[in-house]
């Protein structure tokens, strides 16, 4: 594995098992009374948050805590950054600290790439801009391969045959980016279901196909991801109605019908409850949306634990 | 190179090939009282410094239509003293400083101080560009006659940086400048079309999550202002063409016969989008590095002549402006110094320009659009001493961040280039020998 996660794209098949391998082994251990491992004490994570997000950082922290390393929460509002202190001071600050593991969210695409010139220690992206959120797609994948393959016997294994459907607001979506290359590379087949609008232009170099038309994907999905959409699209004429793009992007019970038995509906959050997703999908058996929360602590674990070639964790012998 | 008692104003240039039209020909040059006063072979240098320029192309000093000298206002980025240190480096014996200044060059006042800093500096001529609109606005114009009638002399009116979006005062602008034989240089750029836009949309926009700058966006403004340029009968410049589907418009013009010229920057004769791929800002420029194929079709259009000219564009800008997230960082990068080493590379070792194609691509052709007298007349007897020699064989360096420019945004460091200006000459007087300022 690279030094650094940014992109998905930096994950080769491999590394995208190891890491889903460990997360599984790592759920094991979850599920034991006491969660916290020895790996990483001594260690020091950083969480470099420039945009709130207290979902993803505190998914991180309890990551960092449950392998026993020193979390140090940095958050730019209030703090030196609000100042007018660039990027690089910041890092060359935590660099000073002896940060080992630096995990950034920001508002610009590129940040976490810029910052990993700046520091040793190894950088996680966290959510940079419109640009790329690997370890989303790296907990939707492992929730993705637990749902459907199981947790016994998936070990090792891809998610190869799949069809996932990715649904919204593409153009802006770290989150799309990051799923369209983890999802290809483990295997699966990946559409786009968007208004042409919220594509991007050259999308058809990407390794997946777009479809305009959500009901005609359904019949055939084993996995469908809503995307938040932001009501500011809408002033940008990307479409001309939270109605209209409900009515034509929407997942209600209606629609979720169509869908095959065994297929489930993932979201990343936050949800838009009766945007992009009805109540009635969201707490529905099928939802995937909890889970991922919660699996999200331990993919981020897996991914602190590779980067950081923390020590063995305990066998598990369950 | 010279002897001690010789006259500095006057010099022999011994066996330097004289680019020019027709047939190559390596003559002896003599200067001497600021202009050319002989052309053979085997003159007598008695009394003159005397240059080997043997393997030397002896170019018309080259003319710079496109120069950010950012004084006043950033001093912390170039001066007109550094800049032009920069272009005399770079081979030009004159620049056209744009406007984008702090205060704007919209007023007679600071084009006269442009005008007299160039003066006092001494390394090039310095030529202001005025501003079309007030405070580059876009929505009243500035006092142009006025500025014409200046101790500057303005000509070339542009709102670089910013594109004159409004129709109907474009229109007003070509059609006012008519009265004094100015020209209205236009960033041709959509507003609306590049709101919050980062990269040239295409794939790698896409990929990098960095908001598109659609082609069409330049193209769109380019079609319109060719058609208000042909309406009104007035001449249009159009800045830093960057996209294969401008140059199809500007070639449907010309073959109307209409009034309209265009340019070209080094970098977007080398560079492609790919780059961005590091969001390394060094990259990040207004109007952003396109394709590949885009890049080799202005490379065509400059050879067929329907890109007029090589503009540098160099656009210094300090190093915190760059050393941050891409989103954040400034528009633009310095190119006086690598220009002719840039279009040796893109143009002339690829076979697409001879050296009688870039004087004429690099100094007769922006001196004319410029309307600047004493620039850019081939090398003749009675000419103008401007003078640039070239050594196209010298081994290729990489490209240094440092120069002569107050700042080192140049994307080209660390690339390996052919090529080196050894001598400049401003109307007799070297400013620089040796590669080195004189």
């Amino acid at each position: 594995m690279k030094r650094h996660l940014i992109s998905a794209a930096d994950l080769s098949r491999g590394d995208a098992l190891l890491i889903l391998d460990t997360t599984e082994e790592l759920a094991r251990i979850a599920d034991r009374p006491i969660k916290k491992l020895p790996t990483l004490r001594g260690r020091t994570v950083v969480n470099l948050f420039f945009e709130d997000s207290t979902r993803t950082r505190i998914s991180f922290e309890a990551a960092a805590k449950r392998l026993s390393a020193d979390v140090i929460n940095f958050s730019a509002k209030g703090s030196s950054v609000a100042k007018g202190e660039s990027l690089k001071d910041t890092a060359l600050t935590l660099e000073a600290m002896g940060a080992d593991a630096v995990v950034i969210r920001h508002s610009a695409s590129g940040a976490a790439h810029r910052l990993s010139g700046w520091v040793q220690g190894s950088v996680v992206n966290a959510g940079d801009g419109t640009h790329e959120h690997p370890t989303q797609a790296l907990l939707d994948a492992f929730t993705i391969r637990h749902r459907l393959k199981g947790s016994q016997g998936s070990q090792g294994s891809g998610l190869d045959g799949l069809r996932v459907t990715i649904v919204g607001d593409v153009l802006h979506s770290r989150v799309a980016r990051s799923n369209v290359l983890l999802l290809s590379t483990l295997g699966a087949e990946v559409t786009l279901t968007a208004p042409p609008t919220l594509l991007p232009l050259a999308v058809d170099t990407w390794p997946c196909s777009v479809s305009y038309d959500l009901d005609s994907e359904l019949p055939k999905s084993d996995v469908v991801m809503m995307l938040r959409v932001q009501q500011e699209r809408m002033s940008a004429a990307y479409f001309p109605s939270v109605r209209e793009y409900r009515r034509r992007y929407g997942l209600d019970a209606t629609r979720m019908a169509r869908l095959p038995d065994h297929a489930i509906v993932m979201h990343p959050g936050p949800m838009n409850r009766g945007v992009e997703i009805a109540a009635e999908v969201a707490d529905s058996p099928r939802s995937t949306i909890v889970e991922q929360v919660a699996n999200g602590v331990t993919t981020r674990m897996a991914v602190l634990y590779l980067l950081l070639g923390g020590t063995e964790f305990p066998a598990v012998t369950s | 190179m010279s002897t001690a008692s010789a006259d500095r104003t006057s010099w022999l240039i011994r066996g330097a090939e004289v680019a020019g039209p027709g047939s190559r020909r390596v003559a002896d040059l003599l200067l001497a009282g600021g202009t050319i006063t002989a052309i053979d072979t085997g003159l007598s240098g008695a009394g003159a410094h005397v240059v080997d320029a043997a393997g030397l192309i002896a170019l018309p000093g080259l003319v710079d239509l496109h120069t950010h000298l950012r004084e006043p206002g950033r001093e912390d980025a170039e001066t007109v003293e550094t800049g032009t240190r920069a272009a005399a480096l770079g081979g030009y014996t004159a620049v056209h400083a744009m406007a984008n200044t702090e205060p704007v060059a919209d007023t007679a006042g600071v084009v006269e101080q442009v005008w007299r800093l160039g003066q006092a500096a001494g390394y090039c001529d310095v030529q202001p560009v005025g501003a079309v609109t007030v405070g580059l606005a876009g929505t009243s114009l500035a006092e142009l006659g006025t500025m014409a009638d200046s101790a500057a002399r303005v000509r070339v009116f542009s709102d670089d940086g910013r594109c004159v979006a409004d129709p109907l005062l474009m229109r007003r602008a070509l059609e006012y400048v008519k009265a004094f034989d100015g020209v209205i240089a236009q960033h041709a750029q959509d507003p609306r079309l590049t709101e919050d836009a980062q990269l040239n949309e295409g794939e790698i926009s896409g990929r990098l999550g960095l908001a598109g700058w659609p082609a069409v966006a330049e193209e769109a403004i380019i079609a319109r202002d060719c058609l208000l340029a042909a309406h009104v009968g007035s001449t249009l410049h159009v800045c830093h063409v960057s996209t294969a589907g401008s140059v199809e418009i500007i070639r449907w013009a010309k073959s109307k016969g209409w009034p309209v010229t265009a340019e070209v920057t080094p970098h977007h004769l080398l560079l492609t989008d790919e780059l961005a791929v590091g969001y390394d800002p060094v990259f990040k420029v207004n109007p952003p590095l396109r394709t590949a194929a885009d890049v080799a079709e202005l490379r065509r259009a400059l050879a067929d002549g329907t890109i007029d000219c090589v503009a540098t564009d160099h656009a210094p800008h300090p190093v915190e402006a760059k050393e941050t997230e891409w989103s954040q960082a400034a528009f633009g990068m310095i190119g006086l110094e690598t220009a002719l080493r840039v279009v040796q590379q893109a143009m002339v070792d690829t076979g697409l320009l001879d050296w009688a194609g870039v004087a004429d691509r690099m100094s007769v052709r922006p001196a004319r659009i410029g309307r600047l007298t004493g620039h850019g007349a081939p090398i003749a007897v009675g000419g103008p001493a401007n003078l640039t020699l070239y050594d196209p064989a010298a081994p290729a360096e990489t490209v240094s961040q440092v120069g002569a420019s107050k700042s080192r945004n140049t994307p080209f460091a660390g690339m390996p280039m052919p090529g080196r200006v050894v001598a400049t000459f401003l109307r007799g007087t070297p400013t620089v020998l040796d590669g080195k300022l004189a």
